[in-house]
């Protein structure tokens, strides 16, 4: 019996521990007000859809007619890798750019490029940025008078800066200690990922094509003992070069290398970033768009909240008045449920949609359904005269079946849905999913544990009374 | 139990809705959204709205003869029109800032017909697999279970009821002239598994009291099964009813249609697997006696 008590305080006692780090971690709950381990819990925040934080998302096909069957995964890679860069350079925190595969079965693989921009609204702005072909640019230091006008400027930014006037940067040095060469990415023909047969350290090996072999041969013969700033979309904000290599001597074979304290990973960065340069992807094609305005967001999102605040508590209501004692620990046990998929939403960083909110309200009201089952079989096994708790065991142990023949085919559904759906679509699956699973959980062990830690026996009148239900029937 | 008594009563209810969505879905046809043929839609939101009138013609003046044009709300129209670039998107916003009315963009999406095709084929698709999904584990979950009725009977019902619970709410949309979306879709596959779930409950505790024997009489098994799961059915039935109407009422706009055709998902798979699905084995054990 101390047993089940001790068991039952420790379930209270976590449920309170999660549903505090849920209010600790939104700030709206507790507006002025700092409590304890705030800061830590804000680390981690719920994950809106576009639908509900506003945004735009851009989904791509990728024309790949020319790219060899075995390169479309680099390629692929890069381009991800270069539209991530721009927009993050937006100024987009949270952006995801993710490549898609589609087809192959029945109709051509094709590639997909999927763009979420929360917050963003300018679909014009978003949709030249990514059209744009990739720019790779190699540029050489300053030399001679331009080193010391050069520095001379930047003094005199800094001494701007430091009594507060406004930093003009003039047009000559937005470059930074570099200027701009002829050589740029239509003269790079590949960049490789290889290893030193050696070392064994990656290296990355660049080849030029003829024209800029020569091109090549000449920077080098010019520039050795110097670095070479190699960047990638710097118009497109991205200001610190990808790479910038010190020239050891005069290369003429237009075979280049670029060795140094690369992790394989970083080399392999590297080469794609170099490649995308002469990205091989012919055309990137709007295929769809979807724009949410934020205060649109924002509406739909409090009234999901709402819609949840009050649907639990009508679920709540006619829990307790139905139920009666047994209806009192659905409830405690549903509200472990919540804060349990709450928390679980956060932690696995699962986006909600709308239709995920949805979804999980729904949720809430099959969670209650395993109650039911067992408390209607209880109160069965109480009639044939069985005391409380050989009651409670019976009812659980033949509800059981029950509850997990029906959750699987709603997981079965889930999954299914699951696979259907475009990114507001999977929401609504994945919170419909889980909070079957959870409240599987949930049903058979916290109630069940809440319901032995009472202190009833027996099966007298008033015992019938409390695990009875109905609105007017006393038993 | 009464239900089995009088089953061909409520055998005949279920046809007359039937046949209720069959000529709502021949007479009305669906109403196929973008979702799955493509096309734009836009909402704006004009702090005066002008004259739909005056919004038509200055549609039609920039090149958008076809556009549907549709009130919304107090101060918002919505307008429909085939898929559209980026350039004409930006068009379409030009022609709706008419003679200045200030205006804001609140959504727009554009779906292009690649797309829409696409997720038609997942559409069917997922709809089967459901369908073989459930079917498949139901003849599992019964294996032991084949007297008197063969364990693949009890999914051959629960396909039919499935086929029933998804075809009333299709009618009621169709008649109600209610746009289909993948979110259209996303309620039908829920409405599946959760009237699946419904019926597994009451055949689950068949499945027990032909264990324990407690009558030879299947009628009578079934008739008890029926009356010891019944008021767990409505319960549950009533518990999630009321919380989709609490979405339906208070909840986000995109999800209006979605809990109606889930509420009334729930309502028909409710009846279904209460006064069909249990029903039709005393039939078809009636059946498999005679013959």
């Amino acid at each position: 019996m101390w047993k089940t008590r001790l068991g039952a305080l420790l379930i209270l006692l976590i449920g309170s521990g999660i549903g505090y780090f849920l209010y600790a971690s939104e700030p709206s709950l507790h507006k002025d007000k700092v409590v304890p381990y705030e800061e830590k819990a804000q680390n981690i925040p719920f994950k809106l859809g576009l639908d509900l934080s506003g945004g735009v998302e851009l989904v791509y096909q990728a024309d790949l007619s020319s790219v060899k069957p075995e390169d479309i995964k680099n390629a692929m890679d890069s381009l991800r890798d270069v539209i991530e860069r721009r927009v993050n350079a937006f100024g987009v925190s949270e952006a995801i750019v993710q490549v898609e595969q589609k087809g192959g079965i029945t109709s051509p693989v094709e590639y997909r490029l999927i763009v979420e921009l929360p917050g963003v609204t300018d679909v014009k702005k978003a949709v030249e940025m990514i059209g744009q072909t990739p720019k790779l640019e190699f540029m050489i230091e300053r030399s001679g008078k331009d080193v010391e006008a050069y520095n001379k400027a930047i003094e005199k930014l800094k001494a701007d800066q430091e009594a507060g006037r406004p930093l003009v940067i003039p047009a000559e040095y937005i470059t930074g200690p570099y200027v701009a060469t002829e050589l740029n990415g239509r003269f790079l023909d590949r960049a490789v990922l290889e290893f030193d047969q050696t070392t064994r350290e990656p290296v990355v090996s660049l080849v030029f094509n003829k024209q800029g072999a020569d091109v090549f041969a000449q920077m080098t013969k010019d520039n050795v003992g110097k670095t070479i700033a190699i960047y990638l979309d710097r118009d497109l904000g991205n200001p610190e070069p990808i790479s910038a290599p010190v020239v050891r001597e005069a290369i003429l074979g237009g075979k280049a290398q670029i060795t140094g304290q690369f992790t394989p990973q970083e080399a392999k960065t590297l080469v794609g970033r170099l490649n995308s340069g002469a990205l091989p992807v012919d055309k990137l094609e709007l295929l769809s768009t979807q724009t949410i305005s934020a205060p649109l967001g924002a509406k739909s999102l409090s009234e999901g909240v709402w819609a949840g605040v009050w649907g639990i508590l009508i679920v709540a209501a006619f829990l307790i008045l139905w139920y009666r004692l047994p209806g009192i620990i659905a409830v405690v046990a549903l509200a472990i449920y919540i804060v349990l998929m709450l928390s679980l939403f956060k932690l696995f960083g699962i986006t909600l949609t709308a239709a995920g909110i949805a979804g999980f309200i729904l949720s809430v009201g099959m969670a209650v359904d395993a109650n039911i089952l067992i408390f209607e079989r209880t109160k069965e096994e109480l009639r044939k005269g069985h005391g409380v708790h050989e009651a409670i065991r019976e009812g659980f142990a033949r509800a059981w079946t029950s509850i997990r023949d029906s959750n699987i085919s709603s997981i079965i559904t889930a999954i299914i849905l699951f696979w259907f759906g475009t990114s507001l679509i999977k929401g609504f699956a994945l919170t419909f999913g889980l909070g079957v699973i959870v409240s599987m959980f949930s049903a058979i062990t916290v109630s069940r544990l809440l319901l032995y830690a009472l202190p009833f026996k027996g099966h007298g009148s008033f015992v019938r009374a409390l695990f009875g239900s109905g609105f007017f029937k006393i038993h | 139990m009464f239900i089995v008594t009088y089953r061909k009563y409520f055998f005949a209810i279920a046809i007359l809705g039937v046949l209720f969505a069959l000529f709502s879905i021949t007479t009305k046809g669906f109403n196929v959204g973008m979702d799955f043929v493509g096309g734009s839609i836009i909402e704006v939101s004009y702090d005066t709205r002008p004259d739909i009138e005056v919004i038509k013609t200055a549609l039609t003046g920039a090149g958008f003869e076809n556009a549907r044009v549709q009130m919304a709300g107090e101060s918002d129209v919505i307008v429909k029109t085939t898929a559209l670039t980026e350039v004409q998107r930006q068009e379409l916003t030009k022609a709706l800032a008419v003679e200045n009315f200030a205006m804001e963009e609140k959504r727009f999406s554009s779906i292009g017909p690649t797309i829409g095709k696409e997720l038609r084929t997942k559409a069917w698709i997922a709809i089967t697999l459901v369908i073989i999904g459930i079917v498949l584990f139901l003849a599992f979950a019964f294996r032991k279970v084949s007297e008197p009725i063969a364990s693949w009977k009890y999914g051959a019902i629960t396909t039919v009821t499935l086929l029933f619970d998804i075809l009333i709410p299709v009618g009621a949309f169709t008649f109600l002239g209610k746009e289909i979306d993948a979110l259209f879709i996303v309620a039908l596959l829920a409405i599946m598994g959760l009237s699946v779930h419904d019926t597994i409950v009451v055949f689950d505790r068949i499945r027990e009291n032909l264990k324990l024997k407690v009558s030879n009489d299947f009628p009578t098994v079934v008739g008890k099964s029926l009356g010891q799961t019944f008021t767990r059915s409505i319960n549950t039935s009533v518990t999630i009813m009321l919380v989709l109407g609490v979405i339906f009422f208070f909840g986000p706009a995109s999800t209006k249609d979605f809990s109606l055709l889930l509420w009334i998902g729930i309502f028909v798979g409710t009846y279904s697997s209460i006064f069909l699905a249990s029903p039709l084995l005393v039939t078809l054990e009636k059946r498999q006696n005679k013959a």
